[in-house]
């Protein structure tokens, strides 16, 4: 199993900026001074290996979309951020039109930042498609076709030509979809969330956004603890730093980098990956949080050695 | 969790001792509290001396953060002072260096934070 990264920024999408790219041009031609980079295999050597990801890449924009590749006929998708219209191309490019499609997509809650990507959905336009919505939300639909009414978008949920169908879980029991085990945690944030813990080919995987958690929360720490517990990776919100998360923005629904390591290292996870950026930090600033966060790993670690990344969009992991 | 307490230098010297983790930071905020209760405008100032500590949680953060909260409503005076090299970084990490004045070591605490610094 595969797991793309088609969103990963927090709240809302944004963009690089001119004066962003000016100075990771700057950067690299910095570096560059006193090499010799005079073949076009110098050039991809030095950009591929002696940049840091900060300079050289991005950790993209996109709002919240992961897609699950399980090998299997039907696609398996969580939430539909501004990520699912890349994502959405990208099926295009695999299936093409004429053949198709059953999607499966998992909501973890209907914030508009986890929604806006669907009307740019591609297969949602081509006849043939079913769509299957799954969320524990009563207003699930409600969400989905209010965004795309009048006058909010040109084309109305109803004119779509996909057979859509929303699928209410019950939260705590596992479900058989799409060939995996799935299922899905009530969390804390406002309107509530859902993450999902799925268990399939002998792996598991935790998508867990948009949840605070309670520093001192003895209960709740347990429960997420068994949530997580021995995951293959599992996919956190880690927007904010702990003395923000637990101060100034106590109660916004986030969590922390502190948090994901010291929960993922009591459930021996095996590789914890940091997620919904917060979209007011550049570059540099999400790959010095992820050097910090590996730092605190290393320093806290008790005989378990937990792996940690931070999603960005275009990342692959096989599992 | 031991909390040795002691008036030094026109402050109140306030050193935990071990660690402060999800099974002691409850004993730590209860050690701590009658201390905060006086840490007020005009009283001595409070300063934490952490170098006792080798490993703080976030549950240990939480408690250091309610404290903070605490003596700014009470318009007190709270500083740490001496923190291991290993929970210096942690603080660095979360971001607990933006919530208290962190001295280098005790000394240097009460020559700010003592009467007449
Ligand atoms: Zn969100
Ligand atoms: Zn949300």
């Amino acid at each position: 199993m595969k797991v793309r990264f088609w969103g990963t920024r927090g709240s809302i999408p944004v963009s690089l900026t001119a004066p962003q790219i000016r100075r990771k041009l700057i950067a690299a031609l910095s570096g560059s001074v006193g090499r010799s980079l005079d073949t076009s295999e110098a050039i991809e050597r030095y950009v591929d290996e002696e940049l840091g990801f900060d300079v050289r890449g991005t950790f993209g924009g996109h709002s919240s979309c992961v897609e699950l590749d399980t090998g299997g006929a039907e696609h398996v998708v969580f939430d539909m951020g501004s990520g699912a219209r890349p994502l959405g191309q990208s099926f295009l490019q695999r299936y093409g039109a004429g053949a198709p499609q059953t999607y499966h997509v998992f909501m973890s809650h209907v914030h508009w930042d986890h929604i806006m990507g669907f009307p740019f959905f591609a297969p949602v336009y081509i006849p043939g498609n079913r769509i299957v919505i799954h969320g524990c939300h009563a207003v699930l639909e409600e969400a989905f076709r209010r965004q795309q009414a009048a006058p909010s978008f040109p084309v109305d949920f109803s004119q779509l030509a996909a057979t859509i169908e929303f699928d209410r879980l019950e939260p705590g029991k596992p479900h058989a979809i799409a060939g995996l085990a799935i299922t899905p945690k009530l969390q804390r944030h406002e309107g509530d969330s859902y993450g999902y813990r799925v268990q399939a080919q002998g792996k598991s995987l935790v998508y867990t956004t948009d949840s605070e958690h309670k520093v001192g929360d003895v209960d709740e720490r347990a429960a997420f603890i068994e949530f997580f517990r021995d995951a293959d990776v599992v996919i956190f919100d880690a927007m904010y730093a702990l003395a923000d998360a637990i101060s100034v923005k106590a109660d916004w629904g986030h969590s922390s980098n502190i948090v994901g390591v010291e929960l993922c290292q009591a459930a021996r996870v095996r590789c914890l990956c940091m997620y919904h950026h917060e979209p007011a930090y550049d570059d540099q600033r999400i790959a010095q949080v992820l050097q910090e966060t590996r730092r605190f790993e290393e320093i806290t670690r008790d005989g378990h050695r937990l792996e940690v990344i931070s999603a960005y969009d275009g990342l692959e992991l096989d599992l | 969790m031991q909390l040795t307490v002691s008036a030094q230098r026109g402050a109140v010297v306030v050193a935990p001792a071990g660690r402060i983790d999800h099974a002691s930071a409850e004993a730590f905020a209860t050690a701590l509290q009658p201390h905060l209760d006086r840490c007020r405008a005009g009283a001595e100032a409070l300063i934490v001396d952490m170098s006792g500590v080798d490993y703080i949680s976030s549950v240990g953060l939480r408690a250091l953060m309610v404290a903070a909260k605490q003596a700014e409503a009470q318009a007190g005076r709270i500083a740490i002072a001496a923190l291991s090299p290993m929970v210096r970084e942690v603080f660095e990490i979360s971001r607990f260096d933006m919530v208290f004045r962190i001295y280098r070591s005790l000394d240097d605490a009460l020559a700010s934070e003592g009467a007449g610094g």
